[in-house]
């Protein structure tokens, strides 16, 4: 059918996992944004739904690291990580392995992608379902992006698989929505985790707002290493769902809460032809 | 080389549940399949976070890792801090300290 809906959000452990020891005064207007972003979600009524996520070696190691790869199961499973610790039980959740091969295959006309029929999902993906499909009870297509072990992959060829992604969801007869899930600046599992870089953070929102993608691709990794953390890697996922849905984004809320070590975010973005 | 074997145990120890049994059951066997130095092999073996953390230990895998151990958030952080305290600034990878000892930006 088509895309119906685009979407990017925070997926940091510590939204859910240390939920107690944020302020709530930070935390509940949060909350409150990833359950409206949940709420027009559903209004689209999609069949399925992408994520795009830049996951943290739940499936893809240094050892065969692929630039981009799809899932393509029935089902998948999450969290890796200790539930306890993440706050989200573990649990199955639904994939649409013949909906994948389809998008799969039109993708592939474009860019090279891999393909797993299986994949453990974490915090990347469970975090952000735990809000937007809390029941599991949508198909999901996970899609990552290597955001994590350099060399990664460059941003005009994480526009590039937008644009595929589109193109392939176009094709499809299901009605798709997209989230792209990451952290725009942040220093994550350091010490440094809660330093968030609030200005850097609001250029690269205005940027996606506007779909400027000349301004989008012109960060570098090494001034994104030097402004952003290595967190700020993540900005490929927001990258993609721009050069996806193509219209103008709006931004539901940006508010930095150091004890989920992210500039908490929450936009969608106008489904463009 | 050492660096991606460190990095490898992590990594399956915290997406298999049978290498966390092989863990729990029999630690020192399960290093022996991985090439460690001896500095490598004694930080797992201790579950020694901080000089994991100083080792170049990519910060994800460690974050999944003391996860696994069951460390608390502020032990995990403070452990950090206290290995780049006890032996020196980050040796390798992107994960480095840029904060200062003291500087404990979200409260932790």
């Amino acid at each position: 059918m088509s895309l119906v809906f685009a979407g990017i959000c925070s997926h940091a452990p510590g939204i859910t996992g240390r939920a107690g020891m944020a302020d709530p005064a930070l935390r509940e207007p949060f909350y409150a944004a990833y359950h409206r972003l949940r709420d027009q979600l559903r209004a689209a009524r999609p069949e399925a739904l992408i994520v795009v996520a830049a996951e943290h070696f739940a499936n893809f190691f240094m050892n065969n690291m692929p630039s981009f790869a799809i899932g393509m199961a029935d089902r998948y499973s999450g969290p890796i990580e200790d539930p306890a610790w993440l706050a989200i039980p573990r649990t199955n959740i639904p994939g649409a392995a013949a909906l994948s091969r389809e998008l799969i295959r039109e993708i592939m006309q474009t860019v090279d992608v891999a393909f797993a029929e299986e994949w453990k999902f974490d915090h990347g993906i469970m975090v952000p379902l735990s809000f937007l499909t809390p029941a599991y009870d949508l198909p999901i297509v996970p899609v990552n992006i290597n955001c994590q072990g350099p060399p990664l992959t460059p941003l005009h060829r994480a526009w590039a698989f937008g644009e595929a992604l589109r193109r392939a969801a176009d094709l499809v007869p299901q009605r798709i929505a997209l989230i792209g899930t990451g952290g725009i600046s942040h220093w994550p599992a350091t010490p440094d985790s809660g330093k968030i870089n609030e200005a850097w953070d609001r250029q690269l929102l205005d940027r996606w707002v506007r779909n400027d993608k000349a301004a989008l691709l012109s960060y570098s990794d090494l001034d994104t290493y030097r402004e952003a953390g290595q967190g700020g890697f993540e900005i490929r996922t927001f990258i993609s769902v721009a050069a996806a849905a193509r219209g103008r984004g709006h931004l539901h809320h940006y508010a930095p809460i150091p004890i989920f070590a992210v500039g908490c975010t929450i936009a969608s973005m106008d489904v463009a032809a | 080389m050492s660096l991606y074997q460190l990095q490898k145990f992590l990594y399956e120890i915290n997406r298999d549940p049978r290498a966390q049994q092989d863990y729990r059951a029999d630690l020192p066997r399960l290093l022996e399949h991985y090439e460690l130095t001896h500095e490598e092999r004694s930080a797992l073996a201790a579950g020694d976070i901080g000089l994991l953390y100083v080792l170049g230990a990519n910060g994800q895998l460690l974050m999944h890792y003391a996860a696994f151990l069951g460390m608390s958030w502020p032990a995990y952080i403070q452990a950090m801090r206290d290995g780049v305290a006890r032996h020196g600034p980050v040796r390798a990878g992107v994960y480095a300290m840029t904060t200062q000892m003291g500087e404990k930006v979200a409260g932790v």
